[in-house]
């Protein structure tokens, strides 16, 4: 019986061929299964017009963005449609974003210069709020009473609503009348995975980190359908609509809103503010024409702005 | 503490998730583990290189990455298996790696005497093994394989990620819910410590007991 095993250079070589071969695998089955890179592509985006001499000194956020001479703004990376990083030239896109920018405008700053970008995953966005590190906040945020403890909102500038993103081929799966039994994919932890745990205990709940692992198990028959507010999910079926569709009612109501320091309500204010002006003015329906429009969806009524959020 | 209080059933359940996958994993880990570190020893030579091939593979795959390979790329190859199943394999793999190593520590720790001494009573390779060698070679080991199992513990973790409910994932609800992040943290932080101390205890009595005395 042999008690040591001598070091030996074949079984090493063989090990690492392995190791070769599965990467080589591993890499191959993701290439099949990647959304393909087409649909809508961002290019004529509307101008903003910056607001000469503005001044908001009753704001510490405004202060101090103000010394340092840039925005710094929380977004979404992931979400086509609303704010999404282009991985190449690493630019911000979506509706989100173009929100952000005109908000940046009316407070006078530059939007294409003096913005910095912070993609923020959800979990994290109240944190970040609280410890300054971004003055303010525009990624699919819902306006809700517990993060209302911990944050101010401005706005609604939008309302989403959950529905059910399918294959294109699916028959069966309308809307959420028909969920039983049937595999149902959104995001670990996020309101639109508890509402389907809670409100509809015989779908299959699946939840993984991100809505893009979702989507992948959905085009490879792992999960029948993809959860969570419409407005993610048209960007999805934007970018392959060969493959998928957007069905169903809507089953709940997503107002979206700014997120801003809970202290400071002078900023909540100038946004409402600048968001009524933007609405007036027709830039907040060149925003939704150039980005989630592409979808096919006409751009709804701007929502009414919510005074009592920043009483 | 009221993130505690108001949310007990979700952190129970996530404990509970976190204590299963552990102990489903710790099983898988040992048992495989033990397997492997005998075909490292094995005068069969294909044995040797499965041996070295799943430590080699297993040991230097980082183990999120081990996760995707098992949920996202093995149902296109037509395997579907339940979440918990696929974390427990991913788990379990990815540890008997350490493990096995761990074992064939303690296997070159008794002395080449012993194994000489059996086979001249004519004892088979797996006699020897399993009536000599190995139960020489564990007491020796307890304390690292004590220290995988911890570390096992702390990685089920990453299984919240893959539709598996466990103790980690439990922040991402309660920060949607509008909780301080800190507090759930806390409480979160405090359920892995009672794992982990368990299992510290448990290996101490085993050392006190097994172990051996030099």
């Amino acid at each position: 019986m042999r008690t040591s095993v001598p070091s030996s250079g074949t079984t090493a070589a063989r090990g690492a061929l392995l190791v070769a071969f599965l990467l080589a695998a591993a890499t191959a089955c993701g290439a099949a299964g990647s959304p393909p890179a087409r649909g809508p592509q961002p290019g004529e985006l509307p101008h903003y017009a910056v607001a000469e001499g503005f001044s908001l000194p009753s704001s510490s956020t405004w202060r101090s963005a103000h010394r340092r001479g840039k925005l710094t703004v929380g977004v979404k990376e992931d979400q086509p449609g609303m704010g999404e990083k282009n991985p190449a030239t690493g630019e911000y896109t979506g509706f989100d974003v173009e929100i952000a920018k005109m908000m940046a405008a009316s407070l006078g700053f530059d939007p294409d210069e003096q913005i910095t970008y912070k993609a923020i995953a959800s979990a994290n966005r109240e944190t970040a709020l609280q410890n300054g590190q971004i003055d303010y906040y525009v990624g699919t945020y819902t306006i809700n009473e517990g993060r209302k403890k911990l944050v101010g909102f401005a706005g609604p500038y939008y309302i989403a609503g959950q529905r059910l993103l399918v294959r294109q081929d699916e028959k069966h799966l309308k809307g959420p009348q028909d969920m039983a039994g049937r595999k149902i994919c959104s995001a670990v932890g996020s309101t639109p995975l508890q509402r389907i745990e809670s409100d509809y205990p015989r779908a299959v709940a699946v939840a993984y980190d991100s809505y893009a692992i979702c989507v992948d198990n959905l085009l490879n028959d792992q999960v029948d359908a993809v959860t969570t507010d419409d407005t993610i999910l048209l960007g999805y079926a934007a970018k392959d609509p060969a493959h998928l569709k957007v069905v169903g009612r809507a089953f709940s109501e997503e107002p979206y809103g700014i997120g801003v320091p809970r202290q400071d309500r002078a900023l909540a204010r100038a946004l409402d503010k600048a968001l009524t002006a933007r609405e007036r003015n027709g830039d907040w329906k060149r925003a939704y024409e150039a980005t989630l429009g592409l979808s096919g969806r006409p751009a709804p009524k701007p929502p009414r702005i919510d005074p009592s959020l920043t009483r | 503490m009221d993130v505690l209080t108001e949310n007990f059933s979700l952190y129970g359940e996530g404990f509970w998730g976190t204590v299963k996958l552990t102990v489903y994993s710790s099983l898988l880990a040992l048992g495989v583990g033990v397997v492997m570190a005998g075909f490292r020893v094995a005068p069969v030579r294909a044995l040797r290189v499965v041996g070295t091939t799943w430590v080699t593979v297993l040991r230097n795959t980082p183990l999120t990455l081990l996760f995707f390979a098992m949920l996202l790329g093995l149902p296109r190859f037509g395997v579907a298996l339940p979440f918990e199943l696929f974390a427990v394999l991913a788990l379990g793999c990815y540890t008997s790696s350490f493990i096995c190593e761990a074992v064939r520590s303690g296997i070159n720790t008794v002395p080449v005497g012993q194994g000489e001494a059996a086979r001249s009573l004519g004892m088979t390779f797996g006699q020897t093994l399993g009536t000599v060698v190995l139960p020489q070679a564990f007491r020796s080991v307890i304390a690292p394989i004590g220290s995988t199992l911890i570390a096992l513990a702390k990685n089920s973790a990453i299984a919240g990620s893959f539709s598996v409910v466990e103790l980690l994932s439990t922040y991402k609800t309660l920060s949607e819910n509008g909780y301080s992040v800190v507090w759930s943290f806390v409480w979160i932080a405090l359920g892995y410590l009672i794992l982990t101390l368990a299992i510290s205890a448990l290996f101490h009595v085993l050392e006190r007991r097994w172990g051996v005395p030099r």
